[in-house]
């Protein structure tokens, strides 16, 4: 057994609810890390994971409150520590990755200012060691142009680079233990792969011993040893990951694995009924209200119990858990199969080009424009998803804005049902404006705060088929109730909603208009997994109903894979690569769809070695010839950089954008995914 | 971090019965005015000149002999009307033309904001003093300088709230829907700045208390006979040491009313979550 | 940089412009006629001719606003009214040199007091000291300049009597004359000033204390000490530049007052007592000049602000190699 680093014991965190009370977020939590350990800990938004990340640097925030438990490092207990003393053990023994790094860093200094600050407080560097240092660091970093990035400030770095940057900051102090807030939470899935990869050669080099906290089970999968599943506070569940994940004994970790959807199956995640309650009582089992193996003797909150040596469980009826799982995973729902490609499609894009102009002051030269969408072509048939998929930036975004009407394309066709759309939302007529509705990301914005739900579903049905709120409110009544949402909804302000049931309603409103298009514009990101196998049901139902057809945005291929028949990967505006589903994900053939898939991780399947991975995702893109070619570990010098890549024709309507022959890309697939295709 | 300092943590809510209490005793006087006050706010009594504060004149009389709590009361009646009509006026106003420019956008947005800009450049009482000449002293002339003065930080205010809702989703839904721009604006826009123009009226308000005392005991307010806090000071400031309770009383009056409106307009603020920030 | 610098001056041209268009308005154009406003109505016609014919009321406002406008930017500042052959640039200029010296002074005591007791308040949150402050802030804002005015001077210029109660110097006596006469005029603006500003940075102090990277700071720990001076104090700051700009320029507004409890020879007086002889040009000029320096104290702190802070200041000087 390795060395003994970090004990915590009982440990309970709780804050201020309302004058008196205080509000348990963390109850009762046990963990022991040792040296060299790769722990993870996971649970939807709210179960304490986060809280208890910060708890093991003794740290609580604003005003929350230790009730009780301690948290030991060797000897010191860290909560009765004096300031002095535990900030020299904070990021000199443990460190800390925070979860959003462009939020965490401070603006005001320099990213070398910032490493050398941990440098010269804990390790006493400083002048030309210190300097010497932060390069050695940064180009462990993987960036190519250390002392550039040096003399940075954070605002002037991207994402991914922010989070390198703050990893640098951890390892700067040399700690023992480094705990990792979400690390990845919001990076492209390629970005995200990159600083798994990174992680995961630190702890195996320097017997560094990581906590990894992340809603993602495909991550703690990935790059982790041993899981805590959090639910409410509590560890339900707490072993090995090749156990847990393979026979999950508690009622949650069950539900969650199979909530998430899965790049390897075509099938409709299982949402886990009811949602998360902020624990009040806590004689009872946590996850009580929302099991479906609950007992009356569940009243009584069951002990974490050891099951093997790898595995301990929260339940008093496990063994029911764990017999049942294998059944229950076999129920796949299938998406309704592609319908006969003859039938005419319902939205056609065609050759859609559209650019922003960047401001500028100099009002009498000619704007400059930047182009975000590139002579897109793309068809959507009646009662089908078709999937737009891409990384932040492609432009995917825009080509929902164009298709509503909120952003005139540069040129190109937007027809529905053979109609041609006016590019200009306000120049539509009121059918035009019917057939096409949109739904967007950010639930919190997309409702009215101000209105009711009886209110948001009552203005499409007056603008659309002029009813009156009395007329309208059966229909209403009817479509919350396909959302799952009983009447009691019709009187809530969406304040007083949880975010899948606001983005249900939105669903609903968009349904209400009866259209024949629904643009959906990455309606899932913000949601928990749960709650996203819940939202992806209702309007895969919803689609089958009313036969609507629906042009789903996503930078999520697992999300897409279960509920698309068609799709079309976008690059720098363009699209590369444009087919059915299963063609596109299992024997996809653009290099850019290839690398992208190689980076999905998955709980089922290990980690690729990832495509391309040593160049940095965020040089601008090329102008002229094929822009994916700086990232292309295939690139041709010439031919690339010279000529816009053919449109290659392959068999079922699966194309693709590339100077290769199918053979070549064929042959490139399999060095990369290793599929058996 | 302890459980100590977090029940420590409610904050002097003396205070705030304190202001809400000034409020309402200063709301009362001013309604009742004519049942509170002993005597007629302009009565000249020669026999009684500058006496002190006693059973019969509780404030004491000034030099004409008029009754120092009867005018102190009805100058309430004075102040909170002027204050809460140009408030009301300038929150309405200024709520319209904030909503208005934040959606519309473009060189009405240019124009309208051009103006307000230069209104605001003229630092307080230097636009109400430069309204005054114009335009002379009264009622009417103070709550239209007032209007004027205030309106201005009203359209930024609530343009910039406006503003933060106009890119939202639903807005945008709106757009797509087909919705009439009035509808847009008035139903969609309108009750989201709501909040917002609330915590307006009652800073407005009291800064507005503020300004027509200062602006009448600079002379330029409302005139003489009628009861005014501001006057009343300018009038008996001289006599400060042999008789102070004809200026110290209003003085009283003016600094009460504005601490409670003060205090009633940041609990307002809390409680609707407005971020009060720094406004001028 | 180039191209904002221009834009930034060409927005202030177009503000002064519009300022002075409604102060001409408010003043000249406004229903009724002038002469008569500024007489009243039992003048004698003989005068009102006079007054008319100095005002050349017969062309018509547009004209007239043109010609004042191009005379004030020229340099000729007009004729006073109320005080016959008094030009009025060399009076304006006298008082306000007395005016900038009492700013001055308020703003050199107020803003670092402000700073200190707003920094202090909102790192002692809820403690005493920050209630104290809370409570003192709110008197500050509340009490009318006047009746802190009148107080102090009660207080130190007739109870004490240790400084003098009002102003009896001449207005062009030198500095070191009007200094005793300058203390509690100042001590009631820094009151107000402290007030205002020290409730933004209190605020702001809060805001940057739960902010995420004062919490990573603490977290890779850095020492308490050094959170302050490094983390909080600099960030906090920054936003308030402006407001406390804002303040510095309210200062204009807030003498007038101030400068008539005191009868401290300054523009704040003689706008009063331009404002009471109805001496038009005289009230104008001043309006005008106080916006003027409104603008650019404004102006300032945008720049302090922009230059203060990394992304903003590098927004202005893009680098190339931009990614």
């Amino acid at each position: 057994m390795n060395e003994l680093l970090l004990t915590v014991c009982d440990l309970a965190i709780g804050y201020p609810h309302g004058a008196q009370q205080i509000r348990p977020v963390l109850n009762g939590v046990h963990l022991q890390i040792r040296r060299g350990d790769r722990i993870g800990i996971v649970g939807e938004s709210g179960c304490g994971k986060s809280t208890l990340a910060q708890a093991l640097l003794g740290f609580v925030r604003d005003n929350g409150v230790r009730m009780r438990g301690s948290v030991n490092y060797g000897s010191e207990e860290l909560f009765g520590l004096a300031p002095d003393r535990l900030q020299a053990i904070r990021g000199a023994d443990i460190a800390f990755v925070p979860q959003n790094a462009g939020q965490s860093l401070a603006p005001h200094r320099t990213v070398s200012d910032q490493i050398a600050e941990v440098l010269t407080i804990h390790r006493g560097m400083t002048g030309h060691v210190a300097v010497q240092r932060i390069n050695a660091l940064l180009t462990q970093m993987r960036f190519a142009n250390p002392t550039q990035i040096a003399s940075r400030y954070p605002h002037q770095l991207s994402g991914g680079q922010q989070q390198r940057i703050a990893l640098a900051i951890a390892l700067a102090g040399e700690p023992k233990l480094l705990v990792l807030d979400e690390p990845t939470t919001g990076l492209d899935v390629t970005t995200q792969a990159q600083l798994l990869a990174l992680i995961h050669e630190l702890s195996r080099d320097t017997q560094l011993a990581t906590v990894l906290v992340s809603h993602d089970l495909a991550v703690i999968a990935q790059s982790c040893q041993r899981v805590l599943v959090m639910y409410a506070g509590s560890v339900v569940e707490d072993g090995e990951v090749s156990h847990i994940f393979r026979q999950p004994s508690h009622p949650y970790t069950r539900g969650l694995l199979a909530a998430i959807p899965d790049i390897t199956q075509a099938r409709l995640p299982v949402p886990l009924p009811g949602q998360l309650r902020h624990m009040v009582d806590s004689t009872q089992c946590v996850f009580l209200d929302r099991c479906q193996f609950a007992q009356p003797d569940c009243a009584v909150a069951p002990p974490l119990i050891q099951l093997t040596p790898q595995q301990a469980v929260r339940c008093h009826h496990w063994q029911t858990v764990t017999q049942q799982v294998d059944r229950k995973y076999d129920t796949t729902l299938l998406p309704p199969v592609a319908a006969a490609s003859a039938q005419a499609p319902v939205l056609q894009l065609t050759a859609l080009s559209a650019t922003y102009a960047r401001p500028t002051w100099q009002w009498w030269r000619p704007t400059k424009t930047i182009p975000v969408v590139q002579q897109v072509d793309l068809h959507v048939q009646a009662g089908q998803t078709c999937a737009l998929v891409g990384e932040s930036g492609s432009g995917k975004s825009t080509v929902a804005r164009v298709i509503a009407g909120l952003h005139p394309p540069l040129h190109g066709d937007i027809t529905v049902d053979g109609m041609r759309l006016h590019a200009d939302v306000a120049q539509r007529s009121a059918p035009q404006r019917q057939q096409v509705q949109l739904i967007f990301q950010n639930p919190d914005g997309s409702l009215n705060p101000r209105h009711t739900v009886a209110e948001i579903l009552y203005r499409p049905q007056a603008v659309f088929f002029g009813r009156t709120r009395a007329q309208a409110l059966p229909h209403s009544r009817d479509m919350l109730q396909k959302m799952r949402l009983d009447d009691q909804y019709l009187e809530r302000l969406p304040r007083q909603l949880s975010g899948g049931e606001k983005q249900r309603v939105a669903i609903a409103r968009a349904f209400l208009a009866d259209p024949t298009v629904i643009v959906c514009d990455e309606i899932v990101s913000a949601l928990d997994v749960s709650v996203q196998a819940a939202v992806l049901q209702v309007l895969v139902d919803m689609q089958r109903i009313h036969g609507t057809a629906l042009l789903f945005i996503s930078h999520d291929l697992a999300v897409v894979r279960a509920i698309a028949q068609t799709v079309a990967v976008l690059f720098a505006g363009q699209i590369c690569e444009h087919g059915p589903a299963e063609s596109v994900m299992t024997t996809p053939h653009h290099p850019y769809t290839i690398m992208l898939l190689s980076a999905v991780l998955s709980v089922a399947k290990p980690m690729h070695s990832m495509a391309a991975s040593t160049a940095d995702p965020v040089q601008a893109v090329p102008a002229g010839g094929c822009p994916f070619r700086h990232r292309c570990a295939i690139a041709i010098a010439q031919r690339c950089a010279d000529q816009i890549p053919p449109v290659q024709q392959l068999a079922n309507g699966h194309q693709v954008r590339c100077h290769h022959p199918p053979a070549v890309l064929h042959a490139y697939r399999q060095d990369i995914l290793h599929l058996d295709m | 971090m302890s459980l100590r300092t977090h029940i420590g943590n409610i904050r002097l809510p003396w205070a705030v019965w304190l202001g809400g209490g000034l409020l309402i005793v200063h709301l009362i006087m001013a309604l009742f005015a004519a049942y509170v006050a002993p005597y007629s706010p302009t009565a000249i009594d020669t026999a009684h000149i500058m006496e002190p504060p006693s059973p019969s004149h509780w404030f004491g009389t000034d030099r004409y002999g008029r009754d120092i709590f009867s005018r102190v009361v009805y100058g309430g009646q004075v102040a909170l009307l002027i204050s809460l009509v140009s408030a009301a006026i300038s929150v309405l106003v200024g709520g319209f033309l904030g909503v208005t420019t934040a959606y519309i956008g473009g060189v009405f947005d240019d124009t309208v904001m051009r103006i307000i800009d230069a209104m605001i450049a003229i630092p307080g009482v230097l636009l109400l003093l430069v309204i005054v000449t114009g335009l002379g002293s009264g009622t009417a002339v103070i709550v239209l300088a007032m209007v004027l003065s205030y309106l201005p930080g009203v359209v930024r205010v609530i343009r910039a709230t406006a503003l933060e809702y106009v890119p939202r989703e639903f807005m945008l839904a709106a757009r797509v829907r087909g919705e009439h721009v009035w509808h847009i604006v008035w139903v969609e826009l309108w009750p989201n700045v709501l909040d917002v123009l609330f915590v307006e009226f009652a800073m407005r308000a009291s800064w507005i208390v503020l300004s027509v005392s200062g602006l009448s005991f600079l002379g330029f307010g409302v005139n003489p006979p009628i009861p005014d806090w501001g006057l009343m000071v300018s009038e008996n400031r001289a006599m400060l040491v042999t008789a102070p309770w004809g200026a110290l009383f209003p003085m009283l009056a003016v600094s009460t009313l504005v601490v409670a409106l003060n205090v009633v307009s940041d609990e307002i603020a809390k409680l609707l979550g407005v971020d009060r920030g720094a406004r001028i | 940089m180039m191209w904002d610098i221009v834009r930034r001056v060409l927005t202030i041209c177009v503000t002064l412009f519009v300022v002075a268009a409604i102060i001409f308005a408010a003043t000249e154009v406004l229903p009724g006629d002038v002469a008569t406003a500024i007489l009243g109505r039992e003048a004698a016609p003989k005068r009102l001719a006079a007054i008319r014919q100095q005002l050349q009321l017969d062309r018509p406002a547009s004209e007239r606003y043109w010609q004042w406008l191009g005379g004030f930017v020229q340099g000729d500042w007009g004729q006073s009214l109320a005080r016959p052959d008094q030009a009025i640039r060399p009076l304006v200029l006298e008082r306000l040199r007395n005016t900038f010296w009492l700013s001055l002074l308020a703003t050199c005591i107020g803003v670092p007091l402000a700073i200190i007791l707003g920094v202090l308040a909102g790192l002692r949150r809820n403690q005493w000291l920050d209630s104290l402050v809370s409570v003192i802030s709110l008197i500050g804002m509340s009490l009318p300049e006047f009746v802190i005015g009148s107080l102090l001077m009660l207080v130190f210029g007739v109870m004490l009597a240790i400084l003098p109660a009002v102003t009896i110097v001449q207005a062009d006596a030198p500095l070191t004359k009007l200094l005793p006469s300058m203390i509690l005029p100042t001590l009631t603006l820094v009151i107000v000033m402290v007030a205002y500003i020290l409730r933004m940075i209190r605020s702001s102090v809060i805001d940057i204390m739960q902010s995420e990277y004062v919490q990573m700071a603490y977290l890779k720990g850095v020492p308490q000490r050094l959170i302050i001076w490094r983390y909080i104090v600099p960030t906090a700051l920054l936003p308030t530049i402006n407001a406390v700009g804002l303040t510095v320029a309210w200062l204009i507004g807030g003498v007038v007052v101030v400068e008539t409890v005191f009868n401290f020879p300054g523009i704040g007086r003689l706008m009063t007592s331009a404002v009471s002889d109805r001496d038009l040009p005289l009230v104008q000029a001043l309006g005008l000049i106080g916006a003027f320096i409104y603008i650019m104290i404004n102006v300032v702190a945008d720049v302090a602000t922009l230059w203060l802070t990394p992304r903003l200041r590098t927004q202005f000087w893009r680098p190339n190699e931009e990614t």
